[in-house]
């Protein structure tokens, strides 16, 4: 300490202290950041994506390039996979089973979102007695086993990679609808929807304005959790034979295949087993790290 | 002087799990143009359940509007008014400050975002043009750096900034009537001091009427022309705030009177009203106050008393003013 220390300030000087803004979002990823296992999820998440878009550019083999000599061989530096009993490159073939895996998830939770908040948005909002209606609705088809409802449209529509996005969509939208509706009418009664309609905003504004934002937090959060379920059901299906037909390859349909020949060859059942496994751990520990970070409950504590 | 709204007859009742229950009964008040009227009660007394009324804000499902009432506005009724032709009239004509700025501000919007909402709305003016006007909005309630309050989220202001921000908005289109629904109650008393001033000097520049309601007797006082006291639904008093002040006519306002307490005279002990507001669905026969009432008579307990008038506008709902009782009309 010296004399300078207590010479007085030009107040020109004074910076003001700035104080970044919070949003729900920066909150959030600050929440993210401190879950380990949210992070790894988000990592494969993103590393299974970049794999699933350049992954097949940059093989020398494709999908369907089939090559009897070589039928059956094991991982090699020649093929890292081995291939299958057709000599196709089964590396290539995880590969592109990523591809149509993930779309099938990404697809299916898009269509069931939209489906779902919208059934659900109205339903809470509306209220009465088409509340009432439009979800015993849900109810009665929650009451249909989901796999048996998809196997049923399955057959209905033949097999084929746009049809089971539709079919797993239009399963798929009951939880989002129940959601969404939840939070609506928990929002319905916030004073600043009471306040939008006293300057006059119409009921459709105040729906996709006011109330739809606020519920973005589950909806994130379910919309996560659906897209790894949608993978196993696709995963599922093909591996029934109601999947994408051959000789695309998703990684149901390589994992029926890797059955076959679990006790000569097992690496065909290893690897595309493993890369549904990681894949699907991935979704879920992201789902939950975002459910975290999301809620507003956990925020409570400390947060402000 | 031009009366803005009146309410006449007005009676709420909304269906329940329990059956239907009357929040407020034959609640008839006057609003004329430019003047500020307060409503007075307890909590629970039917106060904001009418002003929800007036503006159609109570839940579509579960409300009864009585069929003999109607609601006045400019000369029209707007009980039957469909919601696209009440949008209109909201925002527009009039509109509301609520009471708890922090819930009242949608929390994942701009304040910009949420001033702009009702001038585009209403007045179908181009984006740009309503950012410019709701920086000059926030300017007049007093809000500094507005053009940095606009980018803002409602948790980075404090309350007053966003009771401040709530009374810009409501304020949006220049309304003719402001229903301001206890605006204090959540702010401390140099805040509270503040927007009742800034409430005071917006009125005389737009030329408004304020429907102010609080449970603060102080700020009526203040604030006020006309008095309206509220009891367990019903109107039970109303006048000039001079008369209700110095010579309150009905048991109830005098109740309320003397429970302020009195910083000069610390060892009085507080006086209360003694018992509590009636359940809704327990009314009692006759006078809903008799009860808890010092002075009750036979006939309080049978019928309900009628409106007696007092002189220069000045009623209360009270057999202790009625002419027949004999001349042992001394208010006490």
């Amino acid at each position: 300490m010296n004399t300078h220390d207590f010479e007085p300030v030009d107040p020109k000087c004074i910076v003001p202290i700035r104080i970044p803004p919070q949003t729900l979002r920066s909150r959030g990823w600050r929440q993210m950041k401190q879950n380990k296992l949210a992070l790894l999820g988000l990592g494969i998440v993103v590393i299974m994506t970049i794999i699933a878009i350049f992954g097949p550019l940059v093989t020398s083999y494709t999908y369907d390039d089939q090559d009897f000599a070589m039928a059956n061989a094991y991982p090699s530096p020649l093929h890292w996979f081995g291939t299958d009993s057709l000599g196709r490159d089964l590396l290539v073939r995880v590969l592109y089973g990523a591809r149509i895996s993930l779309s099938i998830g990404l697809a299916a939770s898009l269509i069931n979102l939209f489906i779902g908040v919208i059934y659900g948005g109205i339903a809470g909002l509306v209220g009465g007695r088409v509340d009432r209606i439009m979800m015993h609705i849900v109810d009665i088809l929650y009451s249909i086993p989901m796999l048996l409802y998809v196997i049923l449209l399955m057959v209905v529509f033949k097999p084929g990679l746009l049809n089971i996005y539709i079919a797993l969509g239009i399963a798929y939208w009951l939880n989002m609808a129940r959601i969404v509706r939840g939070q609506i009418l928990s929002l319905k009664k916030q004073d600043y929807v009471t306040a939008a309609r006293s300057y006059g905003t119409s009921t459709w504004h105040i729906l996709t304005r006011h109330m739809i934002p606020n519920c973005m937090g589950p909806i994130i959060v379910t919309l996560t959790l659906s897209i790894p379920e949608a993978i196993f059901t696709e995963a599922f299906l093909s591996f029934i034979g109601l999947g994408v037909s051959a000789p695309m390859a998703s990684w149901g349909v390589l994992t029926s295949e890797g059955i076959n020949s679990m006790r000569s060859f097992p690496f065909q059942l290893i690897f595309p087993a493993a890369a549904l496994c990681i894949t699907m751990l991935g979704f879920m520990f992201l789902g939950d790290g975002l459910r975290d970070a999301l809620d507003p409950q956990n925020q409570k504590e400390g947060n402000r | 002087m031009k009366t803005v709204l009146d309410i006449q007859n007005l009676s709420i009742s909304f269906r329940t799990y329990r059956g239907v229950l009357e929040a407020i009964h034959h609640v008839s008040i006057v609003v004329n143009k430019g003047e500020t009227i307060g409503i007075v009660g307890e909590s629970g007394c039917g106060k904001s359940v009418t002003a929800h009324a007036v503006m159609k804000l109570l839940p579509k499902e579960t409300v009864i509007y009585s069929p003999d009432c109607k609601i006045m506005w400019e000369g029209t009724n707007i009980v039957p008014f469909t919601e696209q032709e009440m949008n209109a009239l909201r925002g527009q004509d009039m509109s509301m400050v609520f009471q708890d700025p922090m819930t009242a501000l949608n929390p994942v919007l701009t304040i910009g975002n949420q001033i702009c909402e009702g001038l585009v709305l209403h007045r179908r003016i181009s984006q740009q043009q309503a950012k410019y006007e709701a920086e000059e909005l926030l300017r007049a309630v007093g809000i500094t750096a507005p053009e940095k309050r606009l980018r803002q989220y409602p948790h980075e202001l404090s309350g007053g900034m966003r009771q401040r921000s709530l009374i810009a908005m409501a304020l949006a289109c220049s309304p003719q009537l402001l229903f301001a629904d206890e605006p204090t109650t959540a702010l401390d008393v140099t805040t509270e001091a503040q927007v009742l001033y800034l409430l005071r000097s917006l009125q005389q520049k737009l030329g408004m009427a304020i429907v102010l309601i609080s449970h603060n007797l102080g700020v009526i006082a203040q604030m006020c022309r006309r008095v309206y006291v509220m009891y367990a639904g019903c109107v039970v008093e109303s006048g000039m705030v001079e008369d209700i002040f110095d010579k309150p006519a009905h048991p109830y306002t005098k109740g309320l009177l003397a429970s302020l307490p009195d910083p000069e005279h610390k060892d009085k002990p507080l006086q209360g009203i003694s018992g509590q507001a009636p359940d809704l669905f327990h009314l009692p026969d006759g006078c809903r106050f008799y009860p808890r009432c010092r002075q009750t008579m036979q006939i309080c307990m049978r019928q309900a008393p009628p409106c007696y008038d007092v002189g220069n506008g000045h009623q209360a709902a009270c057999w202790l003013l009625c002419p027949e009782r004999g001349n042992d009309n001394d208010i006490t």
